[in-house]
């Protein structure tokens, strides 16, 4: 009898191929941490309001709790884990430790993943809600107040915005962009 | 290694331990240490404020996949009544132990099944039935249940004549000021898991203070304390809200007894805002007395807070107004109003937050009574000893705090007119506060073992929930030790670790490095004998000097920057500048984000943070992230804390705690600077756009309107 409460999924998760069988209600975020054992993506809310679920589909930061793994499938996905590469720290990752950059470190994996998306948005040329609506061909300067509004959905109950934009900041300044 | 080389790794700045494990994913925190045979619980609470369970219809539940089992009050372990927390009996820990409903949140059922997709289907599916009784959530001052709040923390000030030095004076403002009830939102939502083998329990638990957890545990379950083990690694935050044993805990705790697996309870978001506590309501009525010349004659403090009948609780509202100023006469009232409300518990800054909005705005109006410089009526005003209980302070750097901060900020240049300053259609204004925390320290135990490899294990019952304490210690431990922080190794978060103190009232770190500093000294008296390991464990319980006679305090100066849109109400907050005296400074690095933390969250509570509750129900109408706001990157402008040269003489170290003294301030320093950029004294946190905006709409500077426009959407039921 197939079990219509189940689907099989295929997710090329920090360069691993896996092949699942999820309930159809997982969620991505879910699929990461209980069948993958990938822990570092965080469950703050569940509800899409916190971002300490962020990772990269396919290069592009969502929010796992709000992604089905179904709808994921096929999906490249970078977490937290996937990073650092070679586990070396990339950039971004030493300057939130050198910086300060977290406190409790929950909604770090979260900073970190929607801090990689910013840099890449901004290197595409996204405008953001703070950037001049003047001239569509120039890149926004990424400064702080960019960086702010970019990272708003990623809450920070202790506080650590202020390191947390300095790292970003000074990571994008680094690489250039490609933090 | 020679005994009196200075190593100093106390005072540099350090990068946290675990900071890698923390921006690589791989510290895992409680729902995050997979367990085999894990199975998962789901809470089901009350929707009602007050009542009585009539059934819970688990039938269907029972028949959908995966489903282990329904506890409810017919069916779940009994628990010891008399378990209790600080203050003694706590009714909120006797979960399902009858039909009664407290609170809307109380759990009333747990569904436990195989994934956590299937507890949440069947959760949904329990059909639970309730008589709703009348409830009363209606919180005010003069309450006819209100009552003199419990003085365990010590007595209300009465000094002087306040009457008769109120007469006297050319100045007196006498306001009321309004806290709402808010949550403490640690990005960590509560989670448990617990297991037992044979009568011994097992937890991993998001908490504050593994020891304390496993005490009360050991009390609801009647058995040794010995016979409990929680472990608490990495926590994500608590502010308060982790600080008592967590009902994901205690509820893991009984159902993994009944199913004979271990259980992880992961509370919902919406769970943890209805559930688990709230800082309280509170009204406060300031009177403050000043002479034509600026001096205080009297400073009248009454402050009254919700509270649970579940419960004792201490929201201290008014004990900086003991602290802070001089004058020949001060008076305190500290009334508990109880209500069918969440119990509350100590949020960050517990009391002095919401205190220090209504004494250091008053004095802020006092200033503008008097026409004077807020800072030189502050500065006129210190006292030589502690005003009430006439004891020296054992340090008290408030007014290099003050100095400092108004130079830094640039306070000289200020034109004291509200609405003098503006920047195209924006109002900018400047305000300042300063404010006091209760230092001191409690019993720890801490073991160091010298290894064979020349290296030292440090055994303390500490927990870190990102204070830094395994960092912070680490260098306490190397200084004492007199070797390299490298050669030490600290173990923490583990209740099997010994007595200690949890992370909290500003007590954590000065409480384990105390511990850690004389097991270091008995330590190095035994390391002649070549022997090893050896170990040298302390209790600290009989070397601390309750009664020090001298008054043990933190202090602080904030400062504010805020631009007011006049056509839309919002502030934003454009410099925030903390100065803070807290003894000597372990890491700088990792204090500064500490106090810098702790502003972020004064500048969410004067701007965004409230709990609503529907009249009608009692529930809260904004559990969420969407709902409830806590601040955002965008924000939080770049926040600037540093500390005055300081040490604390009644600490071996040099000491004081500084993981509360950061928010306390800071919602009174913006509320003066709103009133200071629109002329308009905002009375009601938060300062909400319509809070902002009445006035201007009603083309005039009065209260009336927001304050009846709150009453109609908070009174009620
Ligand atoms: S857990 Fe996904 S946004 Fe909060
Ligand atoms: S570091 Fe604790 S929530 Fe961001």
């Amino acid at each position: 009898m197939t079990d219509h409460t189940r689907s099989g999924i295929s997710l090329r998760v920090n360069d691993v191929s896996h092949r699942l069988s999820v309930d159809n209600r997982r969620t991505l975020l879910d699929a990461l941490r209980e069948d993958l054992g990938l822990t570092g993506p965080k469950k703050g809310c569940d509800h899409g309001q916190c971002g300490a679920c962020t990772v990269l589909c396919d290069g592009r930061r969502v929010v796992s709790c709000l992604t089905l793994a179904v709808a994921a499938d096929g999906a490249a996905v970078t977490t937290v884990e996937g990073l650092a590469a070679g586990g070396e720290l990339r950039p971004l990752q030493e300057a939130f430790v050198r910086l300060d950059g977290f406190q409790c470190g929950f909604c770090t994996p979260g900073q970190l993943c929607s801090a990689v998306g910013v840099l890449a948005e901004h290197e595409a040329g996204w405008p953001s809600a703070v950037t001049a609506d003047d001239d569509p061909e120039r890149t926004p300067e990424l400064d702080e107040a960019e960086v702010r509004e970019r990272m708003s959905g990623n809450l920070c109950r202790c506080g650590a915005y202020p390191s947390i934009v300095r790292a970003v900041l000074e990571a994008a300044a680094r690489q250039g962009g490609a933090a | 290694m020679s005994p009196d080389r200075t190593v100093g790794a106390v005072g540099a700045s350090r990068p946290r331990i675990e900071g890698g494990l923390k921006v690589t994913g791989a510290a895992r925190y409680t729902a995050d240490v997979p367990m085999p045979g894990l199975v998962h619980g789901q809470l089901v609470t009350a929707t009602t404020s007050r009542g009585r369970v009539r059934d819970v219809d688990a039938s269907t539940a029972l028949g959908m996949p995966g489903v282990l089992g329904v506890l409810d009050h017919r069916n779940a372990p009994r628990l010891n009544p008399k378990a209790g927390n600080y203050f003694g009996p706590d009714g909120s820990l006797l979960l399902l132990q009858d039909e009664v409903v407290p609170y809307a949140g109380w759990p009333v059922a747990l569904v436990v099944a195989e994934t956590p997709e299937q507890a949440r289907a069947a959760a949904a599916a329990l059909r639970v039935t309730c008589d709703a009784e009348p409830h009363d959530l209606d919180f005010d001052m003069d309450h006819p249940a209100a009552r003199p709040a419990s003085t365990a923390f010590g007595p209300e000030a009465d000094t002087g004549d306040l009457e008769a030095e109120l007469a006297a004076c050319a100045v007196v403002v006498e306001e009321r000021y309004r806290t709402p009830e808010e949550s403490h939102c640690a990005m960590e939502p509560h989670a448990s898991t617990a297991w037992w083998e044979g009568d011994h329990l097992h937890a991993l638990d998001a908490n504050q203070g593994a020891f304390s957890v496993s005490e009360v545990l050991a009390a609801l379950w009647s058995i040794d304390r010995e016979r409990v083990h929680v472990r608490s690694e990495h926590v994500g935050g608590g502010f308060g809200g982790k600080g008592v044993c967590g009902p994901q805990m205690i509820l893991a705790s009984m159902a993994s007894k009944r199913f004979g697996r271990p259980v992880r309870i992961a509370m919902t978001r919406a769970q943890v805002f209805e559930t688990t506590s709230s800082r309280p309501r509170t009204e406060q009525l300031v009177t403050i007395g000043a002479d034509a010349d600026g001096r205080l004659r009297a400073v009248g403090h009454r402050a009254a807070y919700a509270l649970s009948p579940l419960a004792e609780y201490i929201e201290a509202c008014t004990e900086q107004a003991k602290v802070l100023y001089a004058a020949p006469a001060i008076r305190t009232r500290l009334t508990a109003v109880p209500l069918d409300v969440l119990p509350p518990a100590s949020m960050r800054g517990p009391g002095a937050t919401p205190g220090s909005f209504a004494l250091e705005s008053a004095i802020d109006e006092v200033a503008e009574r008097l026409d004077v410089d807020p800072v030189r009526l502050r500065l006129r005003n210190q006292p030589s000893v502690a005003p009430v209980s006439g004891l020296p302070f054992s340090t008290r750097r408030l007014v290099s705090c003050v100095q400092e901060g108004a130079r830094r900020f640039g306070w000289a240049a200020r034109d004291r007119r509200p609405r003098s300053r503006r920047e195209g259609p924006l109002l900018i204004g400047t305000g300042m506060a300063t404010a006091s925390f209760s230092a001191g320290v409690f019993p720890s135990t801490a073991s160091i073992t010298a290894e064979v490899d020349g290296t030292f294990t440090v055994s303390v019952g500490a927990s870190d929930i990102g204070t830094g304490a395994r960092t912070a210690l680490t260098a306490v431990a190397a200084d004492a030790l007199g070797v390299d922080a490298g050669r030490v190794r600290l173990r923490i978060g583990d209740s099997d670790l010994g007595m200690a103190w949890g992370a909290g009232g500003s007590r954590g770190t000065t409480s384990w490095s105390f511990a850690i500093t004389e097991a270091a000294k008995e330590l190095r008296g035994r390391l002649g004998d070549p022997a090893r390991p050896v170990t040298a464990t302390v209790d600290t319980s009989a070397l601390i000097d309750f009664q020090p006679g001298r008054e043990r305090q933190t202090f602080s100066a904030v400062f504010a920057e805020v631009a007011v849109d006049p056509a839309t109400g919002e502030v934003r907050v454009r410099r925030l500048l903390g100065v803070f005296a807290v003894g000597r400074v372990i890491n700088p690095l990792l204090a500064r984000g500490q106090v810098v933390g702790g502003m972020v969250m004064g500048l969410s509570m004067a701007l965004h943070e409230e709990s609503v509750r529907d009249p009608r129900t009692g529930r809260l109408a904004n559990g969420d992230f969407a709902g409830y706001h806590i601040a955002a990157h965008a924000d939080v402008p770049d926040v600037e804390a540093d500390f005055v040269p300081d040490y604390e003489p009644l600490d071996p170290s040099g000491f004081n705690g500084l993981g509360e003294i950061g928010t306390a301030g800071t919602a009174a320093a913006i509320a003066n600077a709103v009133w200071h950029a629109t002329g308009t004294r905002q009375r009601t946190l938060p300062i909400r756009l319509d809070r902002v905006l009445e006035p201007v709409a009603a083309g005039k500077d009065t209260e009336g309107a927001t304050e009846g426009a709150d009453h109609a959407v908070t009174r009620g039921a």
